[in-house]
């Protein structure tokens, strides 16, 4: 019965999707429908050829871990795309002919700018953030995933989700908010994705074998809530047409303002940091094979800082339009903030005492030790910057710019990417990696590609902050705009070599887990002891 | 440390962490954004602004749809290098019919802000075409494709219908500029057409793209560009200083 639901539900959105992309009034929203009717088209066959056929009953004693083997291939495809379109717009940057004519505007940086920011936050980072969760909260409450097969909608609508956004921007379809990019259709695709990710979240830890919740799901579930909620006020707009992409955001002016950076801020308060803190203490301890160092700090830590976070939204707005109340409010959390951030790198870093000499033996904790390292060197810098004085210096340069990336790609990447080192050969039952040699390139080439990437941003971004401010003895502007953006073109080529290098190591990444997944072979199941007959 | 014994009871309870979480990270928000709302000192009573005529409402989305914000701001901090270089600090009122806000995070290129007039239209043509043929040293894309794109009527009744939905966001469209947006939309482009700033005070009406008979996606986006902070009259304003 339930199948024949599913089944009118399905064939009713085929149909409904394809009568809208007949009327569509613009391309992306012609493209979006043909995607929509694709993808239930493909769901309805997929149904339809298994019906009838018994249901497989799920042993309510296993892990579900089949949407987290798609989840952990669809992090490393969506990390790739990710790095390769930063490289491209860097290049573009620095050699502008790459911005070609022939693509009409269709492959300008302007497009291709929202295409990698997403890329690399939402798809790749979101990717890793739902897989892992549904990792860490099945092992940390001994039950299985629960809501059956939502899981799968999880996965498979977020992808729907990355791909509608994507072909969105490149067609020119944007809200003109930066990182919540997608129209309306996406927004509430996304919406209804998210609530059935908070709903197959929560439910298996309502239904959990052990009494206390772990500190990763405190984390795990503060973002999932908290971005919710962001995602739903920053996003409130009504569409011009319900046959076309375009809608009027409600918010205007300053008030949009603030509500988009209070989105935009917490984007990396809780996408970024409450749910890669949720990786953190899982995935840290395990590797080092040693307890969290601190049960209050952690609980000091979480609570202070998803307070703290929301507030810190203001120090984007320094010295603009927005009243000055709400900037120095900004900028006194963004300063506090500084404090529990740093206890969640203390309480990661100190879970290694007692196990450094891991450090020289195995790459993967090395990576996540140095993804802590620059989450803490973040979190000073980041403080640092929203004071005013210094924001006043900083604020619309390349600085900024060095700041998201030692963050993104040393703090984000780096602990992806030793997750995805520990759950491959978990998830696919192998003795261990194809290579901890790669591991080790793969390190080194990202670490040094960061390196390269935040110094050369700090450098332009610090000198262009100067020579717009630099004037002469009679009080008149020394620097034309133009000056500074070609004093920055020495640097901007050291940052495409950065971010190439910190892509081939993500390249060699994708071919040590191919090697692994498909290499060696299956893992003996541990032979349980045979009483002697 | 007594008070974190009591921790037990919230992380046992799978409802309670989440309400409570919940509970916290809203406290933030309502403080810093509600008051904007009701404030009346958040936005300033300026003479001038008004909302935009329908082919600067294309322009503006054209402006959007490029993604021109990933490298340009629009505002100008009260700071002295920025009034000296870009002109009057922005204010708030100045955006207030921005859905949503066009501030920007990042100054790859100049601010535009107070871009209008501050240029001619050829120069803007030619600028938009081979930005590196007057400004060797930039690194802008070329946007040459805007001259060859025609605009039609269905895009003058989709920007009609866009200002459908500002009006009930409560821009001040008349019942008589709802009637004319068609009309408007092309007229603008045409200096020898019904005057299109009886409506909007202050808009330009011209040939923008240099290209007679035709309106271009170009014509609309300098007509917004030629715009953009020419709008206040900043000798009528008075700073509010507890702002």
């Amino acid at each position: 019965m339930w199948d024949y639901i599913k089944l009118a539900v399905l064939g009713g959105i085929v149909v409904v999707a394809a009568v809208a992309a007949s009327m569509a009034r613009d391309l992306p929203y012609l493209v979006h429908m043909l995607a929509i009717m694709l993808a239930s088209a493909i769901t309805f066959i997929w149904v339809l050829r298994r019906i009838g056929e018994p249901v497989p009953v799920a042993n309510e004693n296993e892990y579900m871990d089949g949407p987290i083997r798609y989840g952990v291939i669809a992090t490393a495809f969506w990390g790739v795309i990710g790095f390769l379109a930063g490289v491209f717009i860097a290049a573009q940057l620095t050699w502008p002919q790459l911005n070609f004519e022939w693509a009409q505007g269709y492959l300008n940086f302007g497009r291709l700018r929202p295409l990698h920011t997403s890329a690399v936050i939402f798809a790749f980072g979101g990717n890793a953030l739902i897989a892992s969760a549904f990792y860490v909260v099945q092992r940390t409450s001994a039950a299985r995933l629960w809501g059956g097969g939502l899981a799968w909608f999880v996965f498979w609508g977020y992808q729907l989700f990355i791909v509608m956004a994507a072909t969105g921007y490149v067609l020119g379809s944007t809200q003109g908010n930066e990182y919540a990019e997608p129209e309306w259709l996406a927004d509430l695709w996304l919406t209804i994705v998210w609530v059935a990710f908070l709903l197959v979240f929560m439910g298996t830890i309502i239904k959990r074998r052990e009494p206390h919740i772990y500190v990763a799901n405190w984390f795990y579930m503060a973002f999932i809530i908290t971005v919710a909620m962001l995602h739903i006020v920053n996003n409130v707009s009504i569409p011009v047409s319900l046959l076309g992409s375009k809608s009027v955001p409600v918010w205007s002016g300053v008030q949009s303002a603030m509500i988009q950076w209070w989105y935009g801020h917490n984007a990396v308060g809780f996408f970024l940091t409450a749910g890669f803190l949720g990786m953190m203490y899982y995935f840290i301890p395990k590797q080092a094979e040693r307890p969290v160092y601190s049960y209050k700090l952690s609980i000091m830590h979480f609570w202070a800082l998803i307070f703290l976070y929301i507030w810190a939204g203001p120090h984007h707005l320094h010295y603009t339009a927005l009243p000055d109340w709400a900037q120095t409010l900004g900028m006194t959390f963004s300063i506090m903030l500084w404090m529990p951030s740093w206890g969640g790198m203390i309480n990661g870093l100190m879970t290694l005492s007692g196990a450094w000499d891991k450090l020289r033996t195995d790459p993967i904790i090395r990576m996540m030790v140095v993804a802590v390292g620059f989450y803490g060197m973040a979190t000073f810098e980041g403080p640092m910057m929203s004071i005013r004085a210094v924001n006043s210096l900083s604020h619309y340069t390349d600085w900024t710019v060095g700041h998201v990336h030692s963050a993104a790609l040393g703090w984000n990447g780096m602990i992806t990417f030793g997750m995805l080192y520990y759950l491959v050969p978990k998830l696919w039952k192998r003795d261990g990696l194809y290579s901890l040699r790669l591991v080790s390139w793969h390190f080194w080439l990202a670490t040094i590609g960061i390196v390269l990437y935040a110094a050369s941003m700090w450098v332009t971004g610090i000198m262009e902050g100067l020579m717009w401010r630099e004037v002469d003895a009679q009080g008149f502007l020394v620097n034309s705009f133009a000056d500074t953006v070609a004093a920055k073109y020495p640097m901007y080529v050291v940052r495409t070599l950065g971010g190439t290098l910190f892509l081939i190591g993500g390249v060699i990444m994708c071919y040590n887990l191919w090697k692994t997944v498909v290499g060696s072979s299956e893992r003996k199941p541990a032979t349980s002891p045979v009483p002697a007959e | 440390m007594g008070i974190l014994d009591h921790h037990k009871k919230i992380e046992t309870h799978a409802t309670l962490l989440l309400v409570l979480s919940f509970l916290v990270v809203t406290i933030g928000g309502i403080v810093q954004i509600v008051p904007l709302f009701y404030l009346d000192n958040t936005i300033e009573e300026v003479e001038g602004m008004r909302p935009y005529s329908p082919l600067e409402i294309k322009g503006r989305e054209i402006y959007l749809r490029e993604g021109c914000y990933n490298c340009h701001s629009q505002m100008i901090r009260p700071l002295r290098d920025e009034v000296e270089r870009y002109g009057h600090y922005s204010l708030a009122a100045e955006s207030m019919y921005d859905h949503p806000f066009q501030w920007g995070s990042k100054r790859t290129g100049p601010d535009l802000a107070r871009l209008g007039g501050r240029y001619s239209d050829d120069w803007h043509v030619q600028h938009m075409i081979a930005p590196q043929s007057v400004v060797p040293e930039s690194i802008m894309p070329s946007y040459g494709f805007m001259m060859n794109r025609e605009l039609t009527r269905q895009d003058a009744e989709h920007v009609r219908d866009i200002m459908r939905v500002y009006r009930t966001l409560g821009h001040p469209y008349t019942d008589e500029m709802m009637e004319l947006a068609v009309e408007d939309f092309f007229a603008q482009a045409d200096e020898f057409a019904d005057p299109v700033d009886e409506r909007y005070p202050g808009a330009q009406q011209r040939v923008f793209d240099g290209q007679e008979g035709v309106v271009t996606e170009m014509d609309a986006i300098i007509a917004y560009m030629q715009m953009l902070g020419t709008l206040v009259d900043f000798d009528t304003f008075v700073p509010d200083a507890s702002r």
